[in-house]
């Protein structure tokens, strides 16, 4: 307010200034956004089931198929299937699809006009792009968490404590990878171009974290997977559900500390390239 | 009452790319007017729309609403107007209550002063029993008075309309300039419409007409019509060259030429008419006479006809 040359100021511009302060509400937008993204996805149900289905139809199918070609990763000192090593992997890719889904929302967003109605309101483009993101996390780790409710028919039994951390874990990755939805879907035009991307990229990313197969010793695949930063998301995970079993540091699976710091570091790039970029003005947005 | 003007526009130019949107727009708008911004497609007038609603970052020149600078003190600004867009704004999988409900927390009410805001909108614009109704199932004059709700919820002092009755029937038509007058008399509240049809910037207090990214007139609409001057005749010829020539020599005035049409614009054209047709029986196809229009003044500042681009 104090910028705002009081002098030139009609009175009414006053008392309404200082009742929504001149950089606008900041906490109450976040929860509007979010309520809104939470009562979007219940309204569709062909969402809920998308989210779901296809990841728990994806364990189950793999898990049967690939059981007997399973090697267990040298990390794993009992005897693991393949439907429990995969179990985690299916885990993280339901948070990846619901993040995934929630933030193609913004191409519609923009094209229907709903964005338009938020970018022209004294919203600041932080609480814009933390109440997409609130929204894709609640709805992600809701899935996911129900998904891991099924750990202990993989012989997972989780003490409260560690629940409690997976749980903070699963929020963390779920903010992460709807953040690097939204960095995607912010700047598209179209949900076709969204899906091309998720299908070079996103896919990839999944495939290529040890979520699916467990990386070699060595070899340009174990390149990759190393340099994949979702790797770190993946493993922090398994070692929370493991977290009774102690796994060593070491083996072939990135240690816990490691791995929050790896999230953590992607967890704020994607936050910081959304927020630039949902603070540029740009001629896109004013259609 | 301040005497700061509603909006205040000075050299405002605007570029996208290479292609010029606007260039040098001056113009102001008091306190309390129902301005309208009249000007064919392309003609920049959604640009200065959306420079206007902060969309667009302003490149060169300056405009202030209710004095306070639209770059500078963005925020402001954005408490200040009020906007319905075009296209629709509204999330049509959620009630019209529920729109309203989450536009009020965007702009920092809440709980009981947004109930009553609320209640007030709809009660205003006719909507109280539909507050509970998915916006899909509305009709679109319905939807456009959600629109408008939805930008008066905040209480704007500026209220900014772009292109506000495309798609509306001409029943809803007048109930929505019924609407904004009557917004206007009952508040502190300006008003400001994008048009391209004549009709619809005939119920404007003033204009301005854009054409090309140029302010090329500006005043109250009876003002722009009788800057013209006397009559506007319109004569069509199949051979409008030859007749052109031949009504300089005769009546030393020179015909505009306009997409295959010659137009006169003259006092006494009752007069002209008669000896015009008495003169050229036959080159002359058909002749109308009447009082300035707006296209007439659009044709008279530019020289070109309002929908230029189809007939070129």
């Amino acid at each position: 307010m104090s910028t705002a040359p009081v002098t030139e100021t009609p009175p009414s511009v006053k008392t309404e200034a200082s009742r929504q302060s001149a950089t606008g509400p900041f906490w109450l937008p976040i929860w509007t956004l979010t309520v809104r993204e939470l009562v979007r996805f219940f309204r569709q149900r062909t969402r809920v089931v998308g989210a779901l289905g296809q990841p728990l139809l994806f364990w189950i199918l793999f898990g049967a198929g690939l059981k007997g070609s399973f090697q267990p990763p040298p990390w794993a000192d009992w005897p693991m299937s393949y439907q429990e090593y995969f179990f985690p992997g299916v885990a993280v890719m339901i948070l990846m699809f619901t993040a995934i889904f929630s933030t193609i929302s913004i191409i519609e967003d923009r094209r229907e006009g709903f964005l338009q109605g938020v970018l022209v309101a004294p919203v600041s483009r932080l609480s814009l792009v933390l109440g997409k993101l609130c929204g894709g996390t609640v709805l992600a780790v809701l899935q996911a968490g129900l998904f891991l409710l099924l750990a202990p028919t993989m012989g997972i039994h989780l003490t409260a404590a560690a629940a409690t951390l997976t749980f903070a874990w699963l929020i963390l990755l779920a903010f992460t990878l709807t953040a690097l939805g939204f960095v995607i879907a912010w700047p598209m035009d179209s949900t076709q171009g969204f899906h091309a991307i998720m299908s070079v990229f996103l896919m990839p990313l999944w495939l290529l974290s040890g979520a699916f197969f467990p990386g070699g010793e060595s070899g340009w695949l174990s390149w990759i997977i190393s340099a994949n930063p979702l790797t770190y998301g993946m493993a922090g995970l398994r070692r929370l559900l493991y977290f009774e079993r102690e796994i060593p540091d070491g083996a072939g699976l990135p240690s816990l500390a490691v791995s929050l710091v790896v999230t953590c570091l992607f967890c704020a790039t994607c936050v910081g390239l959304s927020v630039y970029l949902a603070r540029r003005q740009v001629s896109k947005d004013a259609r | 009452m301040s005497n700061t003007q509603a909006i205040d526009i000075q050299g405002l130019s605007h570029r996208y790319g290479d292609r010029a949107a606007l260039s040098e727009i001056s113009f102001a708008v008091s306190s309390g007017e129902i301005f309208g911004l009249l000007g064919p497609n392309g003609g920049g007038k959604t640009t200065l729309f959306r420079l206007l609603s902060t969309l667009l970052p302003i490149q060169s020149g300056s405009a202030r609403i209710l004095g306070c600078d639209i770059s500078a003190q963005q925020s402001m600004v954005r408490t200040l107007i009020g906007v319905v867009f075009q296209s629709p704004s509204l999330d049509r999988m959620l009630t019209v209550g529920e729109n309203l409900r989450h536009q009020g927390h965007l702009y920092g009410l809440r709980g009981a002063t947004l109930r009553q805001r609320i209640n007030e909108q709809l009660d205003r614009l006719g909507l109280s029993d539909r507050a509970g109704d998915r916006v899909a199932s509305l009709s679109g004059g319905l939807q456009r008075r959600v629109e408008i709700a939805k930008g008066l919820l905040h209480h704007p002092r500026l209220l900014l309309l772009d292109e506000p009755s495309t798609g509306l029937d001409p029943g809803a038509r007048d109930d929505l300039w019924r609407y904004l007058r009557e917004l206007r008399d009952g508040g502190d509240v300006t008003v400001l419409v994008t048009t391209h049809l004549m009709e619809e910037a005939e119920n404007c207090e003033r204009l301005a007409i854009l054409d090309q990214g140029r302010l090329v007139a500006e005043g109250p609409p009876l003002k722009l019509k009788s800057a013209v001057g006397g009559d506007c005749i319109t004569i069509t010829s199949d051979v409008p060259d030859q007749l052109s020539q031949q009504i300089a020599e005769r009546f030393h005035v020179t015909p505009q030429q306009i997409g295959g049409n010659l137009r006169i614009e003259r006092e006494g054209g009752h007069e002209f008419v008669r000896e015009l047709v008495d003169a050229f029986p036959a080159e002359v196809s058909t002749v109308t006479l009447g009082k300035p229009t707006l296209q007439d003044v659009f044709i008279h500042v530019t020289g070109h006809q309002f929908w230029g681009e189809e007939s070129a």
